[in-house]
């Protein structure tokens, strides 16, 4: 368990190329972070520089206060879990866990006491003399995570762990490490593209894009209070649905935009006075837009095309030459087909709006998402669900 | 006639195993002769039967005992062993700096070691001979094995840089999170991995060092410093207009035999060798 500071932390290949830009991020000791943005945005550099296989170019990395920038990775105290796992082929179970150790001239007791001791945990005594050859997909991956154990490091660092494993195993997976991490109490930072994983294992999620942090949080407050449309878009699937807009009235309560259908909304969100008559866009998540009646409600759009999930529905809407449709989730199975046209509303209290460059203007309170608070009752929950759907066939 | 599928088959097999035959008996037979020669003496070595007659051991004790061949054979095996150990030693390291390490000119240096190994040994001999003499090594079993060493080394470093490259970086890098240095990391976590591609460069530089003439015979002058095909070579029968079949044969039968034993003891590894890293295993 250790906290990790990183101050201004930057990565330069040569003169030109800054992959990583100024990272400052504080650690908590024991705490689980995953860092999570699209493929290059810089995130595996990150992570390996945390773990000492990348050089920094500039800024201080410190583990519980000590610089260690010049440290090497067994200085550092990290254990690593890579993406393809990186068993020695030619060890067994037991000799794969036991290669630091050894290295590390531990006395021969203490070594088979920690190999043993995270064999257990991790379920793997009856495997510990079979080689990496004979072991699934989930072993390997379970044998790699006991290898990282074993050395009882200040910090796990997992890389994109689960990516090779199939969809049923990556969700079991992903239960074990939560569990693992609640059992050991370890200092946790995971990278990984996949929001799911980002979203279920974080206590906070750091969301990295093109060498930036755009935002830091707490998974629910990342979705209900994304920074900016990166990454309210990047958060949750299917992602928001964005329409230009234009502000027309500022205010310390609410705001008036005007839609790119000229249609017009009152929002429940504070902009400043010198925002107004900027263009802004509006966003709303899928599962947020609501169904209406074709006669009176304010917007009708086309059905492209309907995905059916089983436990929930994804529709396709052409509403308006905006480029990419939007989507719209309905917790139902669904009747509309594609071809049909159908109503629907902007619930004001679910919307978010996003300036010119991108970043959000700041919702108050919890949204409009119903919030669990610890000590009190679950609030009654009302779901966005669709009455009924007015189709014209 | 219409012939069944089975027949067809059949044949086909017939045909094979025939071809496999013939093949097998023009390899085999030289060496079967050989065999069958050193066990003859006098005037048998002139019969003209392809089956054992007699079974002398003279021409064994002669060439090996009193021609010196045994001696020769000493000094092949030590010169083979020390190239080969040499060989691998220097060309996993450089295999490692060429496959894993970034540094300016890398692909001029892998591209040089290529060309070097297309100079005919003809072309080289001047030079080296200079180089031996400068080096001290005249007429030492050292001289070999510096040549032999460098003759070997192109094709192995540039097998085991290819296979090197096909290892992934991560593994490399979990030895490094492991506290592994890099001596470490080549002797213990690379090296096991690449056993089959390392005893079939080490075997095929162990033959090439065994069955070297022109360097041997150049750069070694006195009899107790000579290597098996030089000693086999000069063999020399009682007069001038004799040549000693029999001792000849009997000494071609000894060297050939540690090379077949060597190849059939790593067989298995040797073909793993050659297509690894050809199909993602």
């Amino acid at each position: 368990m250790a906290q990790l500071t990183l101050d201004k932390l930057n990565k330069r290949y040569g003169e030109s190329a800054q992959v990583i830009k100024s990272i400052d991020l504080q650690v908590n000791s024991g705490e689980f972070i995953v860092i999570v943005g699209p493929s290059g945005c810089g995130k595996s550099t990150l992570l390996r520089m945390i773990a000492g296989l990348e050089d920094i170019s500039g800024g201080g990395m410190y583990i519980d206060g000590a610089y260690v920038n010049d440290d090497t990775p067994s200085e550092r105290g990290i254990g690593m879990v890579f993406q393809s796992y990186a068993l020695y082929p030619h060890m067994n179970v037991y000799e794969n866990m036991a290669f630091g150790l050894r290295l590390a001239k531990l006395p021969a007791d203490e070594i088979a006491r920690r190999v043993e001791e995270s064999a257990r945990i991790l379920q793997l005594e009856p495997l510990l003399k079979r080689k990496p050859k004979d072991l699934s997909g989930g072993q390997r991956q379970r044998v790699a995570i006991g290898r990282a154990i074993a050395r009882e490091p200040k910090l796990f660092l997992f890389d994109e762990p689960l990516s090779n494993l199939d969809a049923a195993l990556r969700v079991q997976m992903r239960m074990e490490i939560a569990a693992l991490h609640r059992r050991l109490g370890s200092t946790i930072i995971y990278v990984t593209h996949d929001q799911v994983e980002a979203m279920t294992l974080a206590q906070r999620i750091v969301v990295l894009n093109r060498g930036n942090i755009e935002q830091v949080g707490t998974p629910l407050e990342l979705y209900d209070h994304p920074a900016n449309e990166f990454v309210a878009q990047f958060i949750g699937s299917p992602k928001m649905n964005l329409m230009p807009a234009t502000l027309l009235t500022a205010g310390a309560t609410e705001s008036v935009v005007r839609l790119w259908n000229g249609k017009e909304l009152t929002v429940p969100i504070p902009t400043p006075a010198s925002a107004e008559g900027t263009k802004v866009k509006l966003g709303i998540r899928p599962e947020h837009i609501e169904w209406g009646s074709v006669a009176d409600a304010p917007y009708l759009a086309d059905v492209l095309f309907v995905e059916h999930m089983g436990n929930e529905t994804y529709h396709y809407l052409d509403s308006g030459n905006l480029g990419e449709p939007w989507v719209v989730r309905n917790p139902h199975r669904s009747a509309v087909a594609p071809g049909d046209t159908v109503g629907y509303l902007l619930p004001p209290e679910h919307c978010h709006l996003f300036d010119d460059s991108g970043k959000s203007f700041e919702r108050r309170g919890g949204g409009a998402v119903a919030m669990r608070v610890p000590g009190m009752d679950a609030p009654a929950i009302s779901f966005a669900e669709p009455m009924r759907t007015n189709v014209i066939h | 006639m219409k012939l069944t599928r089975k027949q067809k088959e059949l044949g086909a097999k017939f045909w094979i195993y025939l071809a496999a035959l013939v093949v097998s008996v023009i390899c085999v037979f030289p060496f079967y002769n050989a065999v069958l020669t050193s066990l003859r003496t006098g005037q048998d070595l002139f019969l003209t039967s392809y089956l054992p007659t007699t079974f002398h051991w003279d021409n064994y004790v002669n060439a090996l005992v009193e021609n010196g061949v045994g001696l020769s054979l000493l000094n092949s095996f030590i010169v083979a062993t020390v190239t080969v150990g040499v060989c691998l030693l220097v060309s996993i390291t450089a295999a490692f700096a060429l496959a894993r390490v970034r540094f300016r000119g890398r692909k001029y240096i892998l591209f040089t070691i290529l060309c070097v190994s297309m100079f005919p040994q003809v072309a080289v001999l001047s030079g080296m001979f200079e180089l031996v003499r400068f080096l001290g090594l005249y007429d030492s079993i050292g001289a070999l094995i510096l040549s032999y060493t460098t003759f070997s080394l192109p094709f192995t470093v540039w097998v085991l840089t290819t296979f090197m490259r096909s290892l992934p970086v991560e593994l490399e890098e979990a030895a490094i999170v492991d506290g592994a240095g890099l001596w470490v990391i080549i002797s213990k976590v690379f090296a096991p991995i690449m056993g089959p591609s390392l005893v079939t460069t080490g075997l095929l530089a162990f033959i090439g060092a065994w069955n070297e003439f022109m360097f041997a015979l150049t750069f070694i002058i006195s009899t107790e410093n000579r290597t098996v095909p030089v000693a086999i070579g000069l063999l020399q029968g009682a007069s001038q207009y004799e040549l000693p079949w029999g001792n000849i044969m009997a000494a071609s039968v000894v060297v050939t035999v540690p090379i077949i034993v060597l190849v059939l003891i790593f067989q298995k590894r040797i073909v793993s060798g050659l297509t690894a890293g050809a199909v993602k295993g």
